[in-house]
């Protein structure tokens, strides 16, 4: 294995053993926020990193998998697991719909393409009336459970979000390192050498933008059985710019790059928003959003190719490699 | 006969790139493309390919006309070809280079690839030993785990066809292999490519005479877009419309 890999998981257990000792409700709120963002940008980093693929419309699948598991549950009365499966499925099968239209077009155009399906379904959330709740949303969504057992606190609710996030982690490094994932990086590279050894790239990247939709869709629905409150905000086009920030500032194509892209960034506004107030009394949000741009632009110019690239260096240097995991 | 192209005809705009071209590929052959600059040499193996459809014409391939079918489509029918410009995968490793190019030797799909575990894959194990056997065979095995980016240019030009080779195709189209290659890789290149011969069929797009001469069963001249000749290399070295495609009118070779 690895040295990048192998302080990888000691890092993560580290954070995992911490926050389960330190039982703060405010750190595990955290956590969970960071692992739901990354299971999703791990999906995107699929799409963007490996098939090479951008969609600003990942919020849409979110919010899909949000109000899917919201309206089967307090409507329907649907079992909440069986609600949480239709979460995975209907973005996915939204996405294979879509998919086929929008991925025959290339960078800027589908990059609209998916902003717009985004747009639209935030609005179609916003005016479903008593079907979406409208602008005020969906309360009082129940907590997941499993027989009799319901992830009703803050505690069990992170060991569930992590754990299916570590199984995530393993199946995306199997996909990578295997056929399928040799393809769609062999299509990054070179899109016509790629066809030219038989890979159908058309469908290999309609089959990773159905992932991605299926992993959004997930994210989603347990977002609803975690906050128990959804409304169309946290799925406006916004948050569909973070999580392609997140992948981007995590690093593309990386392993560890959609979590740790996951993590700086809701740190990072975490941050601002205790910071900021104190170094420029009465501002509001928009100091925030300011600061982070800098901050983001910053990453950018110096860093273009993510933050996990700096695990390149502990391969190399294990002396260094201490003090760069200790930044992460 | 495994490939025979009947009146291939493509125009971009009101010109033709192509016209009418005719010829035949033979099992285990090597035809060899040759013509100036501009000739629709490179246009010609995009049309076979799959990647431009002609305007007539028809390819038949193994007995099948293939008309309208894309590159993936024409790999999988054992199809595929070498680039000019390389086309590697520059970030990914020698190894991985071949591997992905074994694409079609495999058959684990998108979710079966989530769930298991590469190591323990059978498949995955047999693609990763025939692909260091064929890294092995041309001597680039000790570079197996370097990015292709990072290999020397003759290299790289090497890797390409192996990439091309992991397949096992019928056919395979190589388009320049000898361009930017020193004296002593294009000979390794041109032996190479006639222990190829067992394997696979051949059509070479190259400017290297000697290398032709050499590895040719057969040539095929390209001027403007015709085939203004076709035979033998003893054939095409006294025919006159050939040097005169090449030479100019007047010039008088013995």
């Amino acid at each position: 294995m690895k040295k990048t890999t192998i302080f990888g998981i000691i890092i993560l257990l580290f954070i995992l053993i911490v926050s389960l000792v330190v039982k703060s409700n405010y750190l595990f709120s955290i956590l969970i926020i960071i692992g739901l963002y990354a299971i999703i940008v791990q999906g995107l980093g699929i799409l963007m990193g490996y098939a090479g693929q951008v969609s600003f419309g990942h919020a849409a699948f979110y919010g899909l998998g949000a109000y899917t598991a919201a309206i089967l549950t307090t409507r329907y009365h649907w079992p909440t697991i069986a609600a949480l499966l239709a979460a995975i499925i209907l973005p996915g099968t939204i996405a294979a719909l879509i998919g086929r239209q929008t991925l025959k077009l290339r960078e800027l155009y589908l990059a609209l393409a998916t902003l717009g399906f985004g747009i639209l379904v935030f609005i179609a959330f916003n005016e479903g009336r008593e079907f979406t709740g409208g602008p005020s949303g969906i309360s009082s969504i129940p907590f997941l459970n499993i027989g009799s057992f319901a992830f009703d606190s803050d505690r069990k609710f992170f060991v569930l979000v992590w754990a299916v996030l570590a199984l995530l982690l393993l199946g995306i490094n199997n996909l990578v390192h295997s056929r399928t994932g040799r393809a769609l990086r062999a299509i990054r590279e070179s899109e016509y050498a790629a066809e030219n050894a038989g890979i159908d790239s058309a469908s290999l990247k309609l089959q990773a933008f159905i992932f991605s939709a299926l992993l959004a869709g997930l994210a989603g629905g347990l977002y609803a059985f975690y906050i128990t409150f959804i409304s169309p905000a946290a799925f406006s086009y916004h948050a569909s710019i973070e999580f392609v920030l997140m992948a981007v500032v995590g690093g593309l194509g990386t392993f560890w790059g959609p979590l740790l892209g996951a993590a700086v960034i809701v740190a990072l506004s975490e941050i601002l928003r205790e910071v900021v107030p104190l170094l420029i009394p009465g501002a509001g949000g928009e100091y925030q959003i300011i600061i982070y741009g800098i901050i983001l632009i910053l990453l950018m110019v110096y860093k273009p190719e993510g933050l996990s690239s700096l695990g390149a260096v502990f391969d190399r240097s294990p002396k260094r490699a201490e003090q760069n995991t200790n930044k992460q | 006969m495994i490939l025979k192209l009947n009146e291939i005809t493509k125009y971009f705009g009101g010109i033709a790139a192509v016209e009418d071209v005719e010829f035949e590929v033979k099992e285990g052959n090597i035809v060899a493309l040759i013509g100036p600059n501009g000739a629709g040499k490179t246009t010609l193996f995009n049309i076979i390919t799959g990647a431009l459809s002609p305007n007539q014409g028809s390819i038949i391939y193994k007995g099948k006309d293939m008309i309208g079918n894309k590159p993936f489509q024409m790999a999988s029918a054992g199809i595929t070809r070498t680039f000019q410009n390389l086309q590697l995968f520059g970030g990914m490793t020698v190894l991985e280079n071949i591997m992905a190019g074994a694409y079609l030797r495999g058959k684990k799909g998108f979710l079966q690839s989530f769930y298991t575990l590469p190591r323990k894959c059978s498949e995955e194990k047999r693609i990763r030993t025939e692909a260091l056997f064929l890294l092995e065979e041309i001597g680039l095995a000790e570079m197996a785990e370097l990015p292709a980016a990072a290999l020397p240019f003759g290299k790289q030009r090497l890797l390409e066809i192996v990439r091309a080779l992991a397949s096992e195709p019928s056919l395979i189209l190589f388009d320049e292999p000898a361009a930017g290659l020193n004296i002593v890789e294009t000979e390794t290149l041109t032996n190479y490519l006639k222990h190829l011969k067992k394997r696979t069929s051949m059509i070479l797009i190259e400017h290297d005479m000697e290398t032709i001469m050499e590895a040719a069963d057969r040539i095929v001249v390209l001027d403007f877009g015709r085939v203004i000749a076709q035979g033998t290399p003893a054939e095409i070295q006294v025919n006159p419309e050939v040097i005169k495609a090449y030479l100019g009118e007047d010039e008088q070779i013995a």
